[in-house]
């Protein structure tokens, strides 16, 4: 956990004060809605179909127990005992009242957390693998770098009216858990030669016009990260379009200039300010490595007798093969706690569940969870010979469905429901599907396959890197549903292909069960995944089957 | 291009005048009166441009109770009041077509 300064502490207090100002005089009549709006979008409030929704940032995704339980507060005292999940590890509470809204950011400030930067044409917080810290495959905790970033970048000057809102990602692991291939840009830390650096992609991004970001730098020396971050950041404000909307992310201005031009853009002004204020020094990585409270782990051997005892369990064996990783430190694991129960909306979580899981992550996980962009909840370090007991206490609170990664891991976005843009809704999609693969049997033998729904084309919910991606359209005042195949968001990020016509809402999840079931009668073995069998086959076995014969 | 006042003059039939209410967000329908009500029922109904364009002038000028003031079109039932006439308003009317997390 990063510790916070009395400077983070005293903005955070300062920055209550002046939205509690701001409230008063908006209803008072002193402010205009017109004044009003950006001051309350910068504090992370939307006014949604029914009521304000406050999207509170969780720093690269890092929660400490004491932080979950200030959410239960949030969500009990203000809102209707319920937090919502994003794909971009944050939460979204869908019902506080405007004059309420200064009292719950306080609760918030005095743990440390708000809804800066989640919301407005600025760069929003950095997010990262959700494993940081305890996963095997790492290579350095990517949390420390994405700490820099949002020491730089928030309420960076330069930066607080970008054309369009900014994205950054950071995987510091072999296997990328955080989609970096589709931010607008995504950092990949890795050894050259024994000394570690940055890959750096730029102009990835789903919406509208989908891109997998493009590589524009193989290598860049860690202490250069700020300063190259700014060069980007700057080539973007100064060149990005204004003129249109839709065509204001850097995706469109990398696409339209091509990425070798951009990417010399940026080295011409990186040149000009690489060895300026921004030179991360060791001494400057060291002190904010310094306040990231690293957990004092005990060294256990792995696969203890209370484990293996367990392990004679069906239902826990399932869990644990479902939801349970290594971890770097013998005798750990890394826990996701399944968001997704059988007919539950993706990513919802009650105030009690967080109390409980605050507790369990207090008693068996050294304080810590994180918040994964699957919509998922990860306790990142728990004793493996506890594993037993923090699958009976999750499995009381409807956490502990084994299908982490699976066809009922669904990503959703809130769609019609909450979403005042939205075309379609999409988590009583997500609901159906669930409810249509509800036996754990089937799913574990389905295997890994990725579902995301989306209730209008901007990608809240990712669909384009779904292996299945659903995308809703309305037609007439009914709900559509287009069906894309194929994409996927790690280090080999592809988007996804139409596969036809879009579908109606009463046929959709049967033309799910129609991929799948193709899928499972065209797969080479068992061990070819859903996605591999796309990949082998191509679309159109799967495009030929997905539509009931009429 | 068109305004966005003028675009929602063009109405395809009967149409009433909905926002958010500045306090808590809550859906709210202007009625003849030039008050808000939380039933759409109590909705004025306009079937004329004009009259769409006059609800919408005193809505805009209210904009410290509600805000967001839109055109939105609606069903006449059988006692001459104002009902939903699509998915998106049934739900603002209805709320959520699911349930919370258990
Ligand atoms: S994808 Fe569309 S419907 Fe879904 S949350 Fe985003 S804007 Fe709303």
């Amino acid at each position: 956990m990063y510790v916070y300064d009395a400077f983070d502490r005293t903005f955070l207090q300062e920055r209550v004060a002046e939205f509690r100002d701001q409230v008063a005089r908006r209803l008072s009549g002193e402010l205009n809605e017109e004044e009003f709006k950006p001051l309350r979008l910068m504090n992370g409030v939307y006014l949604q179909l029914h009521a304000y929704m406050l999207r509170v940032c969780i720093p690269y995704g890092t929660l400490n127990a004491t932080q979950l339980r200030a959410l239960a507060r949030v969500a009990r005292r203000y809102d209707r005992d319920y937090g919502h999940f994003t794909t971009r590890q944050n939460i979204q509470f869908n019902w506080i009242k405007l004059a309420e809204l200064p009292d719950a950011m306080a609760d918030l400030a005095e743990v440390g957390i708000h809804g800066i930067q989640t919301s407005g044409n600025c760069i929003r917080n950095t997010t990262t693998d959700a494993f940081a810290g305890a996963a095997r495959d790492e290579i350095e905790d990517p949390r420390l770098y994405a700490e820099i970033i949002r020491q730089w970048s928030t309420l960076h000057p330069e930066f607080t009216y970008l054309p369009r809102k900014f994205k950054i990602a950071i995987s510091a692991a072999r296997h990328d858990r955080a989609a970096t291939r589709v931010h607008d840009v995504g950092l990949r830390l890795h050894r050259r030669d024994g000394e570690t650096g940055f890959e750096v992609m730029v102009g990835g991004g789903l919406g509208r016009t989908p891109y997998i970001g493009k590589t524009i730098r193989d290598f860049l020396p860690k202490e250069d990260l700020l300063s190259y971050l700014e060069a980007i950041v700057r080539t973007y404000n100064l060149g990005g379009r204004r003129d249109n909307i839709y065509k204001a992310r850097i995706k469109i201005q990398v696409h339209e200039l091509g990425a070798e031009a951009f990417a010399e853009k940026v080295e011409a002004e990186w040149r000009q300010i690489k060895d300026g204020a921004l030179k991360l020094d060791q001494a400057a990585l060291d002190t904010i490595a310094d306040r990231f409270l690293t957990p004092d782990f005990e060294a256990l051997p792995d696969d203890p007798a209370e484990l293996a005892t367990a392990l004679a369990n069906p239902a826990f064996a399932r869990w644990h093969a479902n939801s349970v990783v290594p971890h770097k430190v013998g005798g750990h694991a890394i826990v996701t706690l399944s968001l997704k129960p059988v007919g539950g909306p993706p990513g919802d979580c009650t105030a009690d569940q967080m109390d409980t899981i605050a507790d369990l992550a207090e008693r068996y996980g050294y304080g810590e969870v994180r918040v994964a962009h699957e919509q998922n909840l990860v306790l990142p370090h728990v004793r493996q010979k506890d594993l037993p007991a923090v699958w009976r206490a999750l499995d009381a609170i409807g956490v502990a469905t084994p299908n982490v990664g699976l066809v009922t891991d669904i990503i959703s976005c809130p769609g019609l429901d909450y979403c005042s843009l939205a075309n379609t809704r999409s988590i009583p999609i997500a609901q159906k599907l669930t409810q249509r693969f509800a036996d754990d049997a089937r799913i574990a033998d389905i295997g890994r396959l990725h579902v995301n729904i989306s209730g209008c084309i901007n990608a809240c919910g990712h669909h384009h890197i779904g292996h299945i991606g659903i995308l809703g359209v309305e037609k007439k005042d009914e709900e559509f549903f287009q069906i894309s195949l194929g994409g996927k968001g790690n280090s080999k990020a592809r988007l996804g292909e139409l596969i036809g016509p879009a579908i109606p809402e009463s046929e959709i999840v049967d033309a799910v069960e129609r991929l799948v079931d193709t899928y499972l009668e065209l797969r080479a073995s068992p061990a070819e995944t859903f996605i591999a069998a796309v990949e082998r086959l191509g679309i159109e076995p799967f495009k030929e089957r997905a539509y009931a014969p009429r | 291009m068109t305004s966005p006042l003028q675009r929602k003059l063009k109405i395809s039939g009967p149409t009433a005048i909905t926002a958010n209410r500045l306090a808590d967000g809550v859906v709210v329908w202007l009625t003849s009166g030039g008050a808000w009500s939380m039933a759409i029922a109590e909705a004025a109904i306009a079937t004329t441009g004009e009259e769409v364009q006059r609800l919408l002038t005193l809505a805009h000028g209210d904009e410290n109770t509600a805000v967001g003031a839109y055109a939105a079109r609606v069903e006449v039932t059988a006692e001459g009041r104002a009902a939903p006439a699509n998915l998106r308003e049934r739900i603002r009317v209805n709320g959520p077509t699911i349930a919370p997390a258990a």
